[in-house]
């Protein structure tokens, strides 16, 4: 492993914590990506006019047939009494249920005028189980934006399923964090090659294949804002295999191995089973190096994998990282991640845009990870940029994908290069 | 409590975003939790806007609920007038503060500023982007607008266009030329491109054209009361809703009629040979009122389309869109449940949808095509190319990109002359599109020769399930499958039509034929 940066580790830096301004989404976001995972999971938002405008703004304005997500759009009726807001939540349900038999999961969704006016969700979720189990599980989760932002919509999504799993002693690996099929099929296959006797999957595809949990469970977190979902199945006696993320091939390398040194897996079944993909990804990733090495990067805060993606594009293709912006610092599941970080990168918490932005146009990066909304105006100005959703949207874990996860970022700037009529590095 | 897929029209803030956006040196300041910054990327991304909306978000959390949301309103009103320096700025509430007991009209004043803070009442519970946007344009013409000296020459301002607008960014090109040709001088445009200076000036013009009823209308009734401005009436999109225009802008200026008509090709584009194959195509309309009462009059009267369905998504226009649909004597559908339009569509079979994005996800759907009239748009309409939809261009862009979606006219023959080729056939679609060439699926030959009556083989059972009791013979069936996929939805109807006329329970090829002939042209 080259080493640009001669200093290693941001365990001890300080942290900025910043407040204002954001340019974020809320957690009602992830169901965009949720409800692809599970196929047999209907999203139902309860909120207002504009969090239905969002999750259209945000699912690409369109997408085909009717989708498993909607929202009870409140009005002002409901917002007068809340007994009449519960009785009208309950038809809206039992509406759509009866439209929608293929439906096994419903997670009601709560918003910022949901929790305004303290419409209780978890107490609607078990009247409506009480009256729709077995054939539908509803459960309660707040995507609201007054606590969540962006991805941490999946963390409270998954932690509100945690305490509905059935109990197990049997000595189980349950990897957490919704990940593209493809994906979770070459994780799944990497860790039985290794010889882990049985490994689970949260969040299931159908809620039939849902995993059990209890003290013989081990986990491992595949995404990195996943602490509520963390702590609850901590709180059902499962233990936590801590390890940076498995993105590139050196993340993916030091992911399995935490797995395999839990498991007893020998040196030479790990060597013989990561060696191929290992050569594959660098090989991969040696098709990027050139136009990414030695290039500053900035990122702003959205989907807290920034810290890992910045210690990947530092470490495997050479970038500089100057800001790491983070919507939330988790200190606990950051730590290895923040050991192989660059110490020259100053990381912040929270987010005060305009400071940000200033601070952006000082520091002047070669790329800039950010928004959908700050994208096209910072090209304007000059930068190239990435935009943080396409990494929420994208297969980007494990070996396989590390070119992939490489090229997202090589490509803003060998575009420009080529419209600038210079040669794509 | 109403159960919402998709949606029309965003929330009422974000109508007051499009205000300011489309504005110059104007801030507007939204009082929400963070999350509601998602809509900066609308007008980033679909327009690709190349700064910042210039809107201020006060970004409260569930942690300040407790404390002073108020406050933090305060500071980022302050904060945001030190950094840009407006010449004037608006605060609104969204969705969520508006829950709250915040009072940001209080909180404006005692900034004291030196600059108009504007504070908007946008209630979110019961309305949407449409009207946002009208009343934020109305609170800052009220507030800005001064009756004052006309200019010498004969003058207008054009109100309504915006961003986000269905092609006003070329519209207002296109109608500024018209108003010149007349002698007119364009005193402001607004809100697209005005900064609150220039609204200050809007008192000066002799009249005002109302581009978009939508998002204009208020603030020319406004000018109308306050500064004794007459607007314009007419929307011109079409050639004759043009030539009204002018007529219009005649009446109230005193000047006569010019048109330059050099480039305007369209009536004969419509009554070239070619076009003889667009006849009584069955068109559904849907989209903002104003865009699809002026579409239905083009297809009705300069295409030469029938009219089978209309409505649109914004009550404020329901009356007006009332009187058209019976014009063309069809029923009006007022509805922002895009469920129920889709409905309305299925039951219609027509042959061309003219709608917005979302009536284009439906075409797609049930295999009608679909041209795009009107908002809510995507990024597929904002081209490159200069294309109004208003004006004598506007009727050219108009007939092209209505025409595109369809099959062309010779090919129809083809189609129809060879309706089991092997490349001309129903999955194949129209030869100018792009995808993959669909060879035909080689289907078994029915075995219906033989005294189809009493066969019960599989397709005995009737495909096609009609409401009420009528009931589709297998043969007729297969015959109906003959009959090419752009008007094959027109012969299934008109015969099930007929046959509940006449009290017909099973349709048969006959029948199928007799109503051919009973609702021949």
């Amino acid at each position: 492993m080259t080493l640009d940066s001669p200093k290693l580790g941001c365990t001890d830096s300080p942290v900025r914590h910043e407040r204002g301004q954001k340019a974020v989404f809320c957690g009602l976001t992830g169901i965009v990506w949720l409800h692809r995972k599970m196929q047999d999971a209907f999203f139902l938002v309860v909120g207002s006019r504009t969090c239905a405008h969002l999750l259209q703004a945000a699912a690409g304005v369109m997408i085909f047939a009717e989708p498993r997500f909607g929202t009870a759009v409140l009005e002002e009726q409901d917002l007068a009494g809340l007994a009449d807001a519960n009785a009208e939540l309950d038809r809206e349900v039992a509406r759509l249920l009866e439209r929608r038999p293929d439906i096994r999961q419903l997670f009601l969704v709560g918003s910022c005028p949901s929790e305004v006016i303290k419409l209780d969700l978890e107490r609607a979720a078990e009247r409506l189980n009480a009256h729709h189990a077995p054939h539908v599980r509803v459960y309660a989760y707040s995507g609201s934006g007054l606590d969540t932002t962006f991805t941490q919509g999946e963390d409270t999504c998954l932690a509100a399923m945690v305490p509905t799993l059935k109990p197990t002693e049997a000595e189980e690996l349950l990897v957490v964090g919704a990940l593209p099929d493809v994906v979770e099929d070459q994780c799944a296959s990497l860790l039985s090659q290794l010889g882990i006797p049985s490994v689970r999957f949260l969040p299931a595809r159908r809620s039939d294949a849902a995993p059990a949990v209890g003290p013989n469970t081990r986990f491992i977190l595949a995404q990195p804002f996943l602490g509520d979902t963390a702590a609850a199945l901590e709180r059902r006696g499962a233990k936590r295999i801590t390890a940076p993320f498995p993105f590139g091939e050196e993340g993916t390398t030091l992911w399995l191995k935490a797995v395999a040194d839990v498991y007893g897996v020998s040196a030479e079944t790990f060597e013989a089973v990561t060696a191929a993909p290992r050569a594959r990804a660098k090989k991969a990733l040696a098709a990027h190096r050139g136009t990414l090495e030695g290039r500053s990067l900035f990122l702003f805060p959205d989907s807290q994998l920034e810290i890992p993606l910045a210690r990947f594009l530092a470490r495997e293709c050479g970038m500089v990282p100057t800001e790491v912006g983070t919507p939330f610092l988790h200190r606990a599941i950051m730590a290895p991640e923040l050991a192989l970080l660059p110490a020259a990168a100053s990381l912040t918490e929270g987010q005060d845009l305009e400071a940000q932005i200033d601070r952006h146009t000082a520091i002047n990066p070669d790329l800039t990870v950010c928004g959908l909304g700050l994208a096209n105006p910072l090209e304007a100005q000059g930068h190239a940029t990435k935009w943080a959703i396409e990494l929420v949207f994208t297969p980007i874990h494990f070996y396989e994908q590390a070119g992939d996860l490489a090229g997202l970022f090589s490509r803003p700037l060998r575009r420009r290069a080529l419209l600038a009529g210079g040669s794509a590095a | 409590m109403k159960l919402t897929l998709w949606t029309y029209e965003g929330p009422p803030h974000v109508g007051a975003m499009r205000v300011a956006t489309s504005m110059k040196d104007m801030h507007l300041v939204l009082h929400g939790p963070q999350g509601d910054t998602y809509a900066d990327l609308l007008f980033t991304m679909i327009e690709r806007r190349n700064a910042r909306p210039p809107v201020a978000f006060s970004t409260f959390q569930a942690a300040d609920m407790g404390a002073d949301t108020g406050l933090l309103l305060k500071e980022t009103i302050k904060a945001t007038q030190e950094r840009y320096q407006p010449q004037a700025m608006a605060v609104a509430l969204t969705c969520t503060a508006e829950l709250l007991q915040d009072d940001p009209e209080g909180i404006s004043r005692a900034l004291a500023l030196p600059i108009p803070v504007v504070p908007l009442e946008l209630p979110s519970y019961s309305r949407k982007e449409n009207f946002g946007a009208d009343e934020t344009f109305r609170a800052l013409v009220r507030a800005l607008a001064k009756p004052m000296e006309r200019t010498p020459e004969v003058s207008c301002n054009i109100l309504g266009p915006n961003a986000l607008g269905f092609r006003h960014r070329d519209d207002v090109v296109e109608v500024t030329k018209l108003l010149e040709g007349m002698g007119v001088t364009v005193n402001v445009v607004a809100p697209m491109g005005a900064t609150p200076d220039d609204l200050r000036k809007l008192g000066q013009a002799h009249f005002n054209v109302l581009l978009y009823p939508e998002t204009g209308e208020s603030a020319a009734r406004h000018l109308e009361r306050t500064c004794k401005q007459p607007f314009t009436k007419t929307v011109p999109m079409g050639v004759g809703a043009t030539r009204d225009f002018l007529a219009e802008v005649s009446k109230l200026t005193g000047l006569p009629v010019k048109a330059d008509e050099r480039t305007l090709r369209q009536p004969w584009w419509s009554a070239s040979v070619d076009s003889t194959y667009l006849t009584g195509k069955r068109v559904f309309l849907f989209g903002d009122g104003t865009h699809v009462i002026a579409a239905a009059r083009i297809a009705a009267k300069e295409v030469g389309f029938e009219v089978v369905g209309m409505g649109c998504y914004n009550r404020e226009m329901a009356r007006a869109l009332r009187t058209a649909a019976a014009e063309y004597g069809v029923e009006p559908l007022i509805t922002d449940d895009y469920l129920e339009v889709e409905k309305a569509i299925e039951a219609a079979a027509p042959e061309l949808i003219l709608g917005t994005q979302m009536e284009r996800n439906i075409g797609k759907k049930l295999g009608i095509p679909c041209a795009v009239i009107s908002a809510p748009v995507h990024v597929q309409d904002f081209p490159a190319r200069y294309a109004p939809v208003m004006g004598f261009e506007g009727a050219n862009v108009l007939f092209d990109s209505w025409i595109h979606p369809l099959v062309m006219g010779l090919e129809e023959h083809l189609l129809t002359m060879f309706r089991e080729d092997f490349e001309f056939h129903d999955a194949a679609g129209a030869s100018h599109h792009g995808g993959k060439h669909v060879e035909r699926a080689e289907a078994p030959e029915p075995a219906a020769q033989a005294a189809p009556q009493t066969q019960v083989d599989t397709p005995a059972v009737p495909v096609v399930e009609p409401s009420g009791e009528i009931r589709w013979m297998p043969e007729a069936e297969r015959e109906l499958k003959k009959i090419p996929f752009f008007v094959r939805g027109k012969a299934k109807r008109n015969t099930e039509l007929f046959a509940a006329h006449k009290g017909v329970r099973d349709i048969t090829v006959e029948t199928l034929y007799e109503a051919k002939a009973h609702y021949a042209r």
